[in-house]
């Protein structure tokens, strides 16, 4: 008789076959269409800072690990690689390559691996990395560049200088200078269709996130109520990209189906208020921080109620 | 415990800032550069000495129903001698520490020795404590100071370290840099400084 297959174990006894490296790679995937599109849109110095970030990000972990006396092994998961694409990603084209291999390491070694690494992290890695870069070099962060790397503002500076909203069609496919990644809303929105898809995350987040950011901008609009403009609001900036892929990080989000609805709406409303009244022009990365701060929370009081518990 | 341990146990052992984890307010405010840091680590160690000495020479008189009122006012005393004396001949570093210098009143590091060993041990001894402590606090206080200047600022007491072309990493001088900063050097204390058994 063969005995191995006689194991007794606790639940749960059916196991989906998926892993972490498995799900860094859909999301590798689901990134690549944005990331390619900017390299053919912002040419080449795209390219160089994306693979800068993420082979800084992996070099970041693998270095800080090895300082720790810890097994290396958990490089392969790729969760490194997606961070250190998702940081560069935020950044505007053109920046310095050090910049972003500072950011990189920030990101893997003050945003991850000094809570314990994979799983224990409360912020997101990228845009600790991101808002590190922000707070320390302001200027460089904000140097804009569209195409053939000429100076340019982002249609949200120009939005609000001028209340000129621009082309819905290029802020649509993505003809518009910006971060690397956030350009194109678009393929970003095909991006995360595809991690829907996959189950890789779950549609409550970013739909109330983007949700929220449409109706506090139609409600709050430049001349009274409901005259703003939601459509420029949701096609611009960070959002499709923080919508999509940071605000939905397994590790820095509710886990109950109450909590992530609570998360995307406190997103949305952060977001909205930094935009319309705070002295950035784009919120999104400080407002999924503010709400990585409060996951553990909001867990807490949306955990449902074990049967049989009192 | 002998009179050596008693001096050197604050400079690391039982280090206030690495070790004890108090006063942290001026620690984490006033740091932002070498010369602060210095400023209010002797301003700190000033009044922790005078205070440890009196308060140790008052040991007996003071009922233990209210020594703690007691000690604030033997520490305030001295604090509003230190203040004005930094006023009258540091008025430059005086107005950067600003309201930190009167605060040292209710620096958690002070009470804490006075209540935990002035009020307990002889004139030398509390004196020897004070100094230790004190010494203690301002190495911290430089450490802290002189990490957060040089890469945030490019600086050290004032004088530019790496040239025109260096671009300060600023979030080491603000606030957050603060917390990170004392949070890696802990670590990296607790890292080397091997545990006993």
């Amino acid at each position: 008789m063969d005995t191995n297959k006689l194991t007794v174990s606790s639940s749960p006894h059916l196991h989906a076959g998926g892993s972490v490296r498995s799900a860094m790679l859909h999301v590798l995937l689901a990134l690549a269409p944005a990331t390619v599109f900017a390299v053919y849109y912002f040419g080449m110095t795209a390219l160089l800072t994306v693979i800068t970030g993420v082979v800084a990000a992996v070099a970041a972990e693998a270095f800080f690990l090895w300082v720790m006396k810890k097994p290396i092994t958990p490089v392969r998961d790729g969760s490194a690689a997606v961070t250190g694409l998702l940081l560069a990603l935020n950044l505007p084209a053109g920046i310095a390559l050090w910049l972003v291999a500072i950011g990189a390491g920030v990101a893997i070694g003050i945003g991850k691996l000094v809570f314990g690494g994979i799983g224990h992290n409360p912020f997101n890695p990228a845009l600790v990395g991101r808002a590190v870069l922000v707070i320390s070099w302001p200027a460089r962060m904000t140097a804009w560049m569209g195409p053939g790397l000429i100076s340019a503002a982002t249609p949200l500076a120009i939005y609000r200088d001028s209340g000129n909203a621009g082309s819905y069609r290029d802020l649509f496919f993505g003809f518009i200078p910006g971060s690397i990644g956030e350009v194109s809303a678009f393929l970003l929105l095909v991006g995360g269709l595809y991690l829907l898809y996959r189950q890789i995350i779950d549609w409550k987040i970013p739909v109330t996130y983007i949700g929220t950011v449409a109706f506090m901008m139609w409600l709050l609009g430049p001349e009274g109520w409901f005259t703003g403009d939601p459509l420029f609001h949701v096609l611009s900036g960070g959002l499709m990209l923080g919508a999509f892929f940071m605000a939905t990080d397994w590790t820095t989000s509710p886990v109950t189906k109450t909590g992530r609805i609570i998360m995307g709406v406190g997103c949305g409303l952060i977001t909205a208020v930094i935009r319309l009244y705070g002295g950035m022009v784009e919120g999104v990365s400080f407002a999924i921080l503010l709400m990585n701060a409060f996951t553990p929370l909001i867990d807490r009081y949306t955990m449902g109620r074990r049967f049989g518990a009192r | 415990m002998s009179n050596l341990k008693v001096f050197t146990k604050g400079l690391i052992d039982e280090n206030p800032v690495f070790k004890l984890l108090l006063g942290m307010c001026p620690v984490l405010a006033v740091t932002t550069a070498a010369k602060n840091g210095l400023g209010m680590g002797l301003a700190a160690t000033a009044v922790l000495l005078a205070s440890n000495i009196i308060i140790s020479m008052l040991r007996k008189v003071i009922p233990a129903k209210i020594r703690i009122p007691a000690f604030i006012v033997v520490i305030a005393t001295f604090v509003t001698m230190v203040d004005l004396v930094m006023e009258a001949f540091v008025p430059d570093l005086h107005s950067v520490l600003g309201i930190f210098i009167p605060l040292i009143v209710v620096n958690c590091i002070i009470l804490q020795r006075a209540e935990s060993f002035a009020s307990k041990n002889s004139v030398f001894r509390s004196f020897l404590d004070g100094l230790g402590m004190g010494i203690g606090f301002t190495i911290a206080l430089m450490i802290l100071a002189s990490v957060r200047e040089i890469i945030g600022a490019g600086t050290w007491f004032g004088v530019s370290l790496f040239g025109a072309s260096y671009e300060p990493m600023r979030l080491l001088t603000s606030p957050p840099g603060a917390f990170i900063t004392l949070g890696l050097i802990i670590g990296l204390i607790n890292v080397l400084k091997p545990k006993k058994a």
